[in-house]
C-alpha cells in the first residue's frame, strides 16, 4: 500500500506539472480582425470610438471639466498645455477590442498629437499625427513604433471627428464618433540566399 | 479500495509538493541585476505611484482586487479588454519634481507559463515630458518574483497583507538583455531608439485591496550620452 502511495505522489507531481505546462493561465478573447487590402499595397483596418460612451478619461488643465467626475487632474505647471484622453476602441463591427490613448500638447512652437492603440490579443502601435487635418477631414499620422504583431509594421493612421447630426439619438454616440483608419505596410527586410545575390 | 484511497491521497500529496516546489523554488523568478543599472550611459529616472487611489486614474474590469480610481471611471468590462488595465500617472524626475505624464496600458499575456516562472504582462507606456518630448515604451513584464515574494506571503498571512521592503525589476523583454524597447516620438527624443527597465518598490501590499504603499520607476538609457567615471 505504501508503494501505491508513492506511485500516487509521482503521478500527482506529473499531473500537476503537465497541467501547468499544457493549460494556459491566460486566454485573451479575440475578435476576428476586419482588414482590407489597400489598392497600392498594405492593409487597412478601421476603428472608431463612440463619444461619449467610449471615453474613459479626459484630463486637461484649465480647459473645461476633467471627466469622469472625481478625476483630479494635476495642477502642476508642467502639464499646463497637455490634454490626455483614454478611450475604448471599437472595430468595424462595433465591438470593443482595445484601448486607445490620445495626447495633444503644445511644446514650444510644436503641436504634438499622438495616438497609442493597444489591442490586448494582438499588440500595440504608436502614431504621431500632423498638427492640422487635411481637406477630407482626416488628420494623418505616421506609425513609428509598435509591439508584438505591430512591431515590424509601419504605415499611417488617419483620424477624423464625425459629429452625430442624425435625429436618431444613438445612445452610444450621442455627440459623434472618432474614426481611425490605420494603413499597415510591412518593413522591407534584407533577402537571404540566392535572391540576395541577384 | 484501500489501494485506490492510497493512490488518491498520494496524488493529492504530489500536487501539493508540485505547488510548493513552484512557489518556493529559488531558481526561478530571480533574473539578477538590470543591465541598465550597470550602464555607463546617462540614465533618465522617472518615478510614479502604483497605488490606484494615488494615481490620476486607474481602471480595470472592476472585478479585480484593485479598485478603479476615481470611483466613476468607466471600467474595461468588455470581453476582449477584460484582462487589461489602464493607468494615468504624474511622473517625477530623479529630484522628485513633476516631469510629465505617463499612461500605461497592460494586459495579461498568453505567453505566461507558471511552471517556468513566467507570469507575463504585455504593457506599453506613453510618456510625455513637456519640457523634453515624448516616448513610446513597449515591454513584457514578468511578475513572478513579485507574486512569489510579496503577493503569496500576503495571501497566506492571517491579515491578508504584507509589509517589508521589496525591490525588483519587472521588465523582461523584448530586448535580449531583458529591457524594454523605447522609441522617441517628439521633442529631443524624436527618432531615438532607446532601452528601459521598469522596477517596482513595494513596502505594503494587501491581497484584498492591492498595493498599499508602493512606487514604480522607469529607468531609460539615453543613447550617445555617457557618464564620465573618474580614472586614476
Amino acid at each position: 500500500m505504501f508503494k501505491t502511495f508513492l506511485l500516487g505522489i509521482v503521478l500527482g507531481i506529473a499531473a500537476a506539472a503537465g497541467a501547468l505546462y499544457l493549460v494556459p493561465p491566460v486566454d485573451q478573447v479575440r475578435e476576428a480582425s476586419i482588414v482590407t487590402v489597400a489598392p497600392n499595397g498594405g492593409n487597412i483596418e478601421s476603428f472608431h470610438i463612440n463619444i461619449p460612451m467610449d471615453r474613459v478619461i479626459t484630463g486637461a488643465a484649465g480647459e473645461g471639466r476633467a471627466t469622469p467626475e472625481g478625476l483630479d487632474w494635476p495642477a502642476e505647471n508642467v502639464l499646463a498645455n497637455v490634454r490626455t484622453e483614454i478611450f475604448k476602441i471599437r472595430n468595424a463591427r462595433d465591438a470593443v477590442i482595445g484601448v486607445g490613448v490620445r495626447t495633444a500638447a503644445r511644446q514650444d512652437d510644436e503641436i504634438v498629437i499622438d495616438w497609442m492603440i493597444h489591442l490586448p490579443a494582438r499588440g500595440s502601435l504608436f502614431a504621431g499625427m500632423e498638427a492640422a487635418p487635411r481637406e477630407d477631414g482626416f488628420r494623418l499620422g505616421r506609425i513609428s513604433a509598435g509591439s508584438r504583431e505591430f512591431r515590424r509594421l509601419r504605415g499611417s493612421v488617419g483620424e477624423r471627428w464625425v459629429a452625430n447630426t442624425s435625429d436618431d439619438d444613438d445612445e452610444d454616440a450621442q455627440d459623434g464618433r472618432i474614426e481611425l483608419r490605420a494603413a499597415y505596410v510591412g518593413e522591407l527586410e534584407p533577402l537571404d540566399g540566392p535572391e540576395a545575390d541577384e | 479500495m484501500k489501494y485506490v484511497v492510497s493512490l488518491l491521497i498520494g496524488m493529492l500529496v504530489g500536487v501539493v509538493i508540485c505547488g510548493l516546489t513552484l512557489i518556493y523554488n529559488p531558481f526561478i523568478g530571480d533574473r539578477g541585476l538590470s543591465p541598465i543599472s550597470v550602464s555607463d550611459a546617462q540614465v533618465m529616472s522617472l518615478g510614479y505611484t502604483v497605488v490606484p487611489a494615488e494615481t490620476i486614474a486607474y481602471t480595470n474590469d472592476g472585478e479585480s482586487f484593485q479598485t478603479p480610481h476615481p470611483v466613476k471611471v468607466p471600467q474595461l468590462w468588455e470581453a476582449p479588454i477584460r484582462q487589461t488595465t489602464a493607468m494615468a500617472v504624474l511622473l517625477h524626475d530623479a529630484r522628485n519634481q513633476p516631469a510629465g505624464i505617463g499612461i500605461k496600458v497592460s494586459s495579461l499575456s498568453e505567453t505566461s507559463q507558471l511552471i517556468s516562472g513566467d507570469a507575463i504582462v504585455d504593457s506599453v507606456w506613453y510618456v510625455f515630458l513637456p519640457e523634453q518630448g515624448g516616448m513610446f515604451i513597449a515591454q513584457t513584464e514578468n511578475y513572478w518574483a513579485f507574486l512569489q515574494e510579496v503577493a503569496f506571503p500576503a495571501w497566506r498571512s492571517s491579515a491578508n497583507n504584507w509589509r517589508g521592503t521589496w525591490l525588483g525589476d519587472l521588465t523582461a523583454g523584448p530586448g535580449a538583455l531583458g529591457t524594454a524597447a523605447v522609441t522617441g516620438t517628439s521633442g529631443r527624443f524624436r527618432g531615438l531608439e532607446m532601452e528601459a527597465v521598469e522596477s517596482l518598490s513595494v513596502r505594503a501590499f494587501s491581497s484584498d485591496t492591492g498595493f498599499v504603499s508602493a512606487e514604480g520607476r522607469l529607468l531609460i538609457e539615453l543613447p550617445g550620452q555617457t557618464v564620465d567615471t573618474p580614472t586614476d
